[in-house]
């Protein structure tokens, strides 16, 4: 019974921390807090489709954005997506922007597009178990991917950006699950994930962008390539801090223009690398590394309150001094 | 007598300093005058500012990263970059020379372009614009911008400026990597990017970039 309990509190704790854009449920493993090694989730159906296979729905041009009142809130949307901390900096506390992990400024099939996840809303979130409106969604957004503050809402913010979802998913249906939603699921990797191998990965395939430390490179304020840790990246509450989550985004998406060249295990192992280096404090944080791990970080994906490499994960990174 | 042995040591100095620097190969030099060994000086196809021959398609070398200049030279030293201009004369510099000639034109001001880039109608301005900043992703094709910075200022030691450069210059890299004769990049990225470019977009994109201002100097860290 209790073992029944303890798996059931993991599953609702996985489908918790679902990415970005995504509420696909998976089974997993269980493995104890504070292990070393990921156990990876046996994910009931892995993805089989490869990433460059079309997806199905293609929303609408840029041109087709109308010249009307509606129109203008569009585009305003999408501007704010492209470039939040300029058009929404009030909720932006990274360098990050929307169009990083949500390619194409939210229109690319596996990058989680907008239009895959706009008609899947409302929907109940194990994350914070109730059932979130589409706006509720993206102020997730804010506060753990933006490492920011979540717009209130009715705030012309969301305003926006739910109608430039909203336009770009005319035509979806509502409630499916549509191919090249959210990211690819990996299937479970042969070998578990490892910090060094995912090291070299990193070396090899990832720093000629993002920097042999990976905090990415700006240009005259802006940012080009996206920090991947560290202050100014995502922080412990985000879905892409859960390896599954960015081994999925890494296989599709990395290196920008080659996605689907890197094998699953570099991806996983990658994925595992990245996602065990400190960044900033989960903002839910409960008193303490273990019982914030207790309460929202007990998956064998979250890498939140283990030690990887002797350090003690989860301890954030110190207050940013600028975003901008 | 204090003035005149102030005056002696400063003299005793500079001929110090001067024969010192004398020893070591000196980038203008090499520029202006070759290395003495046989490499043409470079000033001959890349101008004495290192703005290039942009009709020619010679390249501006001015303010480009040192890194990416120095594994040009490199590659094309080890035959890694073919050109039968080049490799000659990167073969011809010592590792130590091919090192002083990077820092030297990566140092340089970037000039301001003399002559104009091709002119364009308004369907190629509108291509490119489209290529530069929002990319083909229905193709898989990244915004130029996504890796040069916005405005196609360069970023960091791998990623060259593309604003101001020689449209010649751009279209003959980017044929060359569609074709495979150029397969030096990092990742494979540029080739990966190349190859889902037609004839028209590398038109218009090389004439967009050598339009745009050069004001900005690419940089790399936050």
């Amino acid at each position: 019974m209790r073992q029944v309990l303890r798996l059931s509190a993991l599953a609702g704790a996985v489908m918790l921390l679902a990415a970005c854009g995504r509420g696909d449920k998976m089974s997993t493993a269980a493995a104890p807090a504070g292990s070393t090694s990921v156990a990876h989730a046996a994910s009931a159906k892995p993805d089989a489709k490869p990433a460059a296979a079309m997806a199905g729905f293609v929303p609408p041009p840029e041109s087709a954005i109308p010249d009307t009142p509606f129109g203008r809130e569009v585009a305003l949307g999408r501007k704010i997506f492209i470039d939040p901390g300029t058009y929404a900096s009030a909720y932006v506390g990274n360098r990050l922007s929307c169009e990083n992990c949500h390619i194409d400024a939210g229109r690319l099939a596996y990058a989680a597009p907008m239009w895959g996840a706009y008609p899947a809303y409302p929907a109940y979130r194990s994350k914070n178990r109730h059932v979130n409106t589409f706006a509720e969604r993206v102020q997730g957004c804010f506060r753990f991917s933006m490492n920011g503050k979540a717009p209130p809402l009715g705030d012309p913010v969301l305003v926006a950006l739910e109608s430039y979802a909203y336009w770009m998913s005319q035509g979806a249906p509502v409630g499916a699950s549509l191919p090249g939603r959210g990211y690819p699921r990996l299937a479970r990797p042969a070998k578990a994930p490892d910090y060094a191998r995912g090291e070299q990965v990193f070396k090899s395939h990832c720093a000629l962008c993002h920097g042999a430390d990976g905090q990415g490179q700006q240009v005259a304020g802006r940012t080009v390539f996206p920090p991947l840790w560290g202050p100014q990246s995502f922080n412990w509450g985000a879905g892409m801090h859960q390896v599954n989550n960015a081994a999925g985004f890494i296989k599709a998406n990395m290196p920008l223009g080659r996605g689907d060249t890197l094998s699953d295990q570099d991806a996983w192992d990658v994925a595992y690398f990245m996602d065990a280096h400190e960044r900033p404090q989960d903002p839910r944080y409960a008193g303490s590394i273990p019982a914030t791990r207790a309460k929202y970080h007990d998956s064998p994906q979250s890498l939140y309150g283990t030690v990887v490499n002797g350090k003690l994960l989860g301890q954030g990174t110190p207050p940013a001094a600028s975003t901008h | 007598m204090s003035t005149l042995r102030l005056l002696v040591f400063v003299a005793g100095w500079a001929l110090v300093a001067g024969a010192t620097a004398g020893t070591e190969p000196d980038g203008a030099t090499i520029a202006r005058q070759g290395n003495g060994h046989g490499v043409a000086p470079c000033a001959a196809c890349h101008n004495a500012d290192g703005s290039g021959q942009p009709a020619a398609g010679f390249p501006r070398l001015a303010g480009l990263p040192a890194t990416y200049l120095l594994k040009q030279l490199d590659d094309f030293a080890s035959g890694a970059r073919r050109n039968a201009t080049m490799q000659p004369v990167a073969s011809g510099l010592s590792p130590a020379e091919r090192a002083i000639m990077a820092g030297y034109y990566s140092k340089l001001p970037v000039p301001t372009p003399t002559s104009p880039a091709p002119s364009m109608d308004a369907a190629q301005q509108a291509l490119a614009q489209t290529l530069a900043t929002r990319g083909r992703w229905s193709k898989g094709l990244p915004a130029c911008q996504q890796c040069h910075g916005p405005g196609g200022v360069g970023v960091g030691d791998h990623f060259p400026p593309l604003a101001g450069q020689s449209a010649v210059y751009i279209a003959n890299q980017l044929h060359d990597w569609q074709n495979g004769t150029r397969h030096n990049d990092p990742l494979q990225l540029m080739q990966a990017v190349a190859g889902k470019l037609d004839a028209a977009d590398i038109e218009a994109i090389s004439a967009w970039y050598a339009s745009r201002p050069v004001a900005g100097k690419g940089a790399g860290r936050p």
